[in-house]
């Protein structure tokens, strides 16, 4: 076995290094902007606490709501062949490109209570999304939700269908077979793709601060809670960056040696 | 010496190749300083503006940074001092309009607002500009001293993203400047605040120190401080400094 670092070439290696530098310098220079001295200070103010919380809170909660709409979206998208499907495709992966802000507008003339559906909710059902937590969550599925479709899709499309096939040869129901068969074949995809949906939820902003609006303790999430530092105070701003960078690192490293063998 | 001097100036105002100002202003502004940008390259072919809009508070922190600007118009002292403590400002601010908060409600007034009060009211959607931007700063010194607690439901990062919501009735009422009420007039309407509030505000503007072109960057304030600039801030609603 030769080592496979002497037989890379050498303007790989270089191009490789030029793209992990340009990824973590950004990084380091928040780091460096860090005040050291206050860092307790600022880590314990309540309003941190709070931000952190509802990032957490909201980010799961999207990520739940993208598993329980987005496999089924998923397995639809590359089992089920009807007129359009490309079409339906393209569209559930529009939010991945949209600018967040448009996404977020969007959301509001759709269910703001002027909008198409939200008018209804509102009428029909009390239900008030902007500016409640609950429209957190909305907006950050929207955004979050096709990273897990794009990535389980792909991989159903991967899979072998014989395997389901021979499974429901054997007598095993629909659901044993969606349970047992399928979607252990696809399992680290779906780990990934629920992954990167989360991530994807936890760093969401423009959508979020377009539709549900900031308002600390019930809409502002740590990415609002940045945003709106910085117009104040540097050094709150950079602690809530630094809070938001080591979470998001403990959750991927942790969850990428527990899951993903990559 | 004199020579030295002549070269260093003659390329600043001779040719009239591809030049830009870059203005960043507060949202309050957009109106105002984009038909003024408009009206600065039709009197300077070859010159374009390039405009940026946002909260001054976190356009001074851009500036702080070291944001390429050459021009600076904030809706807030405290946020033009920022920039001057900084030395990031070539030379003083200088006033050039003045604005005052009110009460802005979608067309109709649905949520049957009256005054300051409905502030405080559960029912209605609240909105008002976050505490850290110059909008929500006023507001909140105009809420002190009515003595109102807010029943807020956001707090928008500047006032032209809380006049949208209040514009799309998805808000029943906000805190922005009369300007804005003025700007969204076929979609909202406004409720000016009793005599004696403190709802006022100042618009200093400077050049920014090693502007691009300091000439040209000083042609645009004279341009917004001149009577052609005061004219346009005035039909808009700004009040003469």
């Amino acid at each position: 076995m030769t080592d496979p670092r002497r037989s890379a070439p050498v303007p790989l290696l270089v191009l490789a290094a030029v793209g992990a530098a340009f990824v973590v310098l950004p990084l380091v220079g928040l780091l460096q902007r860090v005040p050291w001295s206050d860092l307790l200070d600022e880590l314990a103010a309540p309003a941190v606490r709070e931000a952190l919380k509802l990032s957490l809170a909201t980010s799961l909660a999207a990520t739940a709501t993208s598993l329980v709409l987005g496999v089924p979206l998923a397995w639809v998208l590359a089992r089920v062949a009807f007129p359009g499907r490309s079409l339906v495709r393209a569209a559930v992966t529009l939010p991945m490109v949209l600018p967040p802000v448009v996404g977020g507008a969007a959301l509001l003339f759709a269910l703001g209570r002027r909008g198409l559906v939200g008018s209804w909710l509102e009428d029909a059902l009390g239900v008030h999304l902007p500016f409640t937590t609950a429209g957190v969550v909305v907006a950050n599925t929207f955004v979050a939700m096709p990273f897990l479709v794009v990535s389980v899709e792909g991989a159903l499309r991967g899979t072998d269908e014989r395997y389901e096939e021979a499974a429901a040869t054997l007598g095993a129901s629909r659901w044993a077979v969606l349970t047992r068969v399928t979607l252990p074949l696809v399992r680290p995809s779906l780990v990934a793709g629920a992954l990167l949906c989360w991530a994807r939820a936890l760093g969401e902003f423009g959508a979020t601060i377009t539709f549900a609006g900031n308002l600390p303790g019930r809409t502002q999430t740590m990415p609002l809670a940045v945003f709106l530092a910085l117009e104040r105070d540097r050094g709150a701003a950079v602690v809530l960056s630094l809070v938001l960078v080591a979470v998001s690192l403990v959750v991927l490293v942790g969850l990428r040696d527990r899951w993903l063998r990559v | 010496m004199a020579v030295l001097a002549a070269a260093l100036v003659l390329p600043a105002c001779g040719d009239e190749g591809d030049q830009t100002v870059t203005v960043l202003a507060a949202a309050s502004l957009t109106d105002a300083f984009t038909t003024l940008g408009r009206t600065f390259e039709d009197d300077h072919p070859g010159t374009t503006v390039d405009l940026s809009f946002g909260p001054s508070s976190g356009l001074a922190t851009s500036i702080v940074e070291g944001a390429p600007a050459d021009v600076f118009a904030s809706a807030s002292p405290t946020a033009m001092a920022d920039v001057v403590a900084a030395g990031a400002a070539d030379g003083d601010p200088t006033e050039f309009a003045r604005n005052v908060l009110e009460i802005v409600v979608p067309a109709g007034n649905p949520g049957g607002v009256r005054g300051l009060a409905d502030l405080a009211r559960d029912d209605l959607l609240v909105g008002l500009c976050a505490p850290d931007v110059p909008c929500g700063d006023v507001a909140a010194r105009v809420l002190d001293d009515a003595g109102v607690t807010p029943a807020t439901d956001t707090e928008e990062a500047d006032v032209r993203a809380l006049l949208t919501k209040v514009s799309e009735g998805e808000l029943d009422l906000g805190l922005v400047y009369e300007t804005d009420v003025r700007a969204a007039a076929d979609d909202v309407e406004g409720i000016p605040l009793p005599d004696g509030v403190p709802a006022g505000t100042r618009y200093p503007i400077a050049v920014m120190d090693g502007a691009g072109d300091a000439d040209l960057a000083r042609d645009f304030v004279a341009l917004v401080e001149g009577p052609e600039g005061q004219g346009v801030l005035g039909d808009l609603g700004f009040r003469a400094p």
